[in-house]
């Protein structure tokens, strides 16, 4: 059952993918593109979705392919509704176990929130989260998003300048500002 | 108390429709919406539920919401907070497979020039977080390395010492004994302290 297979597959893939959007990338492509359920050109398309899109790569491919492949696996599936039905349960599966883990984790934290392990733990994790986020924007800072012509470079670290002067001194809404470097992006190029 | 769950569902719907470039990029978004705005948590205890969002498996943007709503109110907050961050990629992508072709959307001339501008704006939007973090986590001379050799490693791509779980095991090892080493000091005075008023007693 085509079904249960993509179940499993994406409640493997959320509960062996660490470190979030483009590092799973390479499971899902072994759990979805390896055993032909899409080909390989269908995967490089919901990548290139997923950047233009809103939300999380895992819930993007998760949605999209739960959409197409019990039309790929079978003719008497092409019609939308088991397409939808599909979305539904892969973008399910992908979820729970990331659900039940943190909230299981976050009750056990929350019973032994006054012992040393705990607030210790914390206490060194601080530092290294601080690392963490740095470490993102840094690996961010990458062709990919700054453009590799000279011209998209410098309007590039122009618009994350002035995004950065906004959101951190003048305090604007983030929201606000993805909306107007689109805006921007769109008048420049 | 309808309206508290309807207030995290509408706020994390939010955040899930202008996260472009994955769950880090949400930080920004959420500090803004969750600490500055409703006040519902600590910038200090944000930056724990970052942690356990970031040490376990599964989408980054789902354990966030997840260790937000579990934190506000328990198990229902947290479905309602996850559903919320869900559902707007989830319509967008569904709409997408029904009614487009993906060339539309891979080889639309406007979209990309918009993303050209936003992509650079979302750096910007992870950068900010990590000087209020360093703030809200007391950073300071003595412990700045910490923070900027887990940066620099992670960012080599170095086999093995570029794993962001290694600097979390590592760091929540280091501070557990550090805490643990630093009580004990502390009990010993307390007790010294103690024995010499009874003597003067």
């Amino acid at each position: 059952m085509i079904y249960l297979r993509l179940i499993w597959s994406y409640l493997k893939i959320g509960l062996f993918g660490f470190g979030g959007g483009y590092a799973m990338l390479s499971l899902i492509e072994r759990e979805i593109v390896g055993p032909g359920w899409i080909t390989e050109q269908m995967f490089t398309d919901i990548v290139a979705i997923s950047q233009m899109t809103p939300g999380p790569i895992g819930i993007n491919s998760a949605t999209y392919i739960g959409y197409v492949a019990p039309g790929e696996y079978s003719e008497a599936f092409s019609s939308p509704i088991f397409g939808i039905l599909g979305s539904l349960v892969c973008t399910l599966a992908v979820v729970i176990p990331s659900f039940l883990l943190v909230a299981y984790t976050s009750h056990l934290i929350h019973r032994h929130k006054d012992s040393v392990v705990v607030r210790g733990i914390f206490a060194g994790l601080r530092p290294v989260v601080v690392g963490l986020i740095a470490s993102a924007a840094m690996l961010l800072m990458n062709s990919a998003n700054f453009g590799d012509t000279t011209y998209q470079v410098v309007w590039s670290i122009v618009l994350c300048t002035a995004s950065f002067a906004l959101v951190y001194w003048a305090k604007w809404h983030p929201i606000l500002i993805i909306c107007l470097a689109g805006v921007a992006g769109w008048l420049i190029y | 108390m309808g309206g508290l769950y309807w207030q995290l569902f509408a706020t994390f719907f939010k955040i899930g429709a202008f996260t472009f470039g994955g769950g880090w990029a949400m930080i920004s978004i959420i500090e803004k919406e969750i600490v500055d705005k409703h006040h519902w948590i600590e910038r200090e205890d944000f930056l724990d539920l970052l942690a356990v969002a970031q040490s376990l498996p599964g989408i980054l943007a789902v354990n966030i919401s997840v260790a937000v709503g579990d934190k506000l109110r328990g198990m229902k907050g947290s479905v309602v907070a996850a559903l919320g961050t869900i559902l707007p990629s989830f319509l967008i992508i569904l709409a997408i497979a029904i009614f487009l072709t993906p060339d539309l959307i891979k080889n639309n001339p406007v979209l990309a020039a918009v993303f050209k501008g936003i992509r650079p704006a979302v750096v910007a939007l992870i950068i900010a977080p990590v000087i209020t973090s360093a703030r809200s986590a007391k950073i300071g001379w003595k412990t700045i390395a910490i923070p900027v050799v887990t940066a620099v490693l992670i960012w080599s791509k170095l086999p093995w010492v570029s794993n962001p779980i290694l600097f979390i095991v590592v760091g929540g090892f280091f501070g557990w004994l550090w805490l643990s080493h630093h009580e004990k000091q502390l009990n010993q005075e307390i007790n010294e302290i103690r024995k010499e008023d009874e003597k003067e007693v």
